[in-house]
This record gives C-alpha cells, sequence and structure tokens, in this order.
C-alpha cells in the first residue's frame, strides 16, 4: 500500500513537469523537465519493481537512468552544435 | 511495522515531499535558471530518499546493491546533466531573470 501512495505521488511530480515541458517558453526548459522526468520515471520504475514484487526491473531502472544520461547530453549537444558529428 | 518499515516510511514520505515540491518549484519559478534549482537539486534529493527507503525494504540482498548502484548513478549524473544545460542555455545567450525595479 506504502508503494502505491509513493507512486502516485510519483506521477503528479511527473505531471507537473510535463505542464512545464509543455508550457516551457524556451527549448532548454524543455529539455531540463524531460530530463527530471527521466530521473522521476527511474524512481517510478524501481516502485513498480517492488509493487509487482519482481526484483529484475531494478535493472530496467538502473538502464533508464543511464540512457535518460546520455540522452539529454546528446540532445544538448546537438542543440549548441546544430550537429551531432 | 517494525523500525526498519516505520523508517523506510518515513523517508518514503519525505521523498515524494520532495518529488511534489520540485514539481512545484519548476512551474512557480519565473526562469529557466532559477528553474534550474527546482528540477536538479530537489529531483536528485527525492530520488535518493525513495530508493533509500526502498533499499530499508529490501535488507542486504542484490536488490539492495542494484538499488545502491541506481542512487550513486544519479547522484553522479543528475547534477552533471543540469549543469550541461546550464552551460548551453548561458552560451546561447539566455540572460538571467531581473525582477523589475518597481517591485524593490
Amino acid at each position: 500500500m506504502m508503494f502505491t501512495a509513493a507512486g502516485a505521488a510519483v506521477l503528479i511530480a511527473i505531471l507537473l513537469f510535463l505542464m512545464r515541458a509543455l508550457l516551457g517558453p524556451t527549448a532548454f526548459d524543455r529539455i531540463l523537465a524531460v530530463n527530471a522526468i527521466g530521473t522521476k520515471t527511474v524512481v517510478f520504475v524501481a516502485l513498480l519493481g517492488f509493487m509487482a514484487g519482481r526484483p529484475d526491473f531494478l535493472d530496467i531502472a538502473l538502464l533508464y537512468a543511464l540512457i535518460n544520461f546520455i540522452a539529454t547530453l546528446a540532445v544538448l549537444k546537438f542543440v549548441e552544435y546544430r550537429h551531432l558529428d | 511495522m517494525n523500525v526498519s518499515d516505520l523508517i523506510s516510511a518515513v523517508l518514503l514520505t519525505s521523498g515524494c515531499f520532495f518529488a511534489i515540491t520540485g514539481g512545484v518549484g519548476i512551474l512557480r519559478m519565473p526562469d529557466f535558471y532559477t528553474r534550474l534549482h527546482a528540477a536538479g537539486k530537489v529531483d536528485s534529493l527525492a530520488q535518493a530518499l525513495i530508493l533509500s527507503a526502498l533499499m530499508l525494504q529490501s535488507g542486504l540482498t542484490l536488490v539492495t546493491a542494484k538499488l545502491f548502484l541506481i542512487v550513486m548513478f544519479l547522484l553522479a549524473t543528475t547534477p552533471t546533466a543540469t549543469h550541461a544545460v546550464a552551460k548551453t542555455a548561458h552560451l546561447s545567450g539566455l540572460k538571467p531573470w531581473r525582477a523589475r525595479k518597481s517591485r524593490t
């Protein structure tokens, strides 16, 4: 029961960040909000793993944290240099 | 409801409180640079609290090791990503917000 309440709170936080991602005037607000949503998704997946009693969800959460970081840096490099190579 | 459940409940509650505070902060702040505080700092604290609450629930097993890895990794990368966003924004000429003189 505790994890469902925590999961609901994390979902509310994700909704707040999503609103900033939609409203954000500059592109950097959006990148920031998407990065924060990625971190929240990691926490939510970990909570889901505990709710469903499946410890292998934590690998998904770890991988998602890695990819989220790399994706943020890639988008930033593209925004700054207009090309990735 | 033994002690570790109680401690993890308290950690979970404070972690969720900080998560929602970060969300409210990123909406209410007037400017991109001020939103960095809400998204970057509060975010890393909230995930640390919630995941350490989960660590307490699972005792000394492989699950705790994975959770510890996730917490350490996120504590290292979230500030780095926030710094990278701020650097790119600053280099592309985004000026910080100035309060209007009339409000001083």
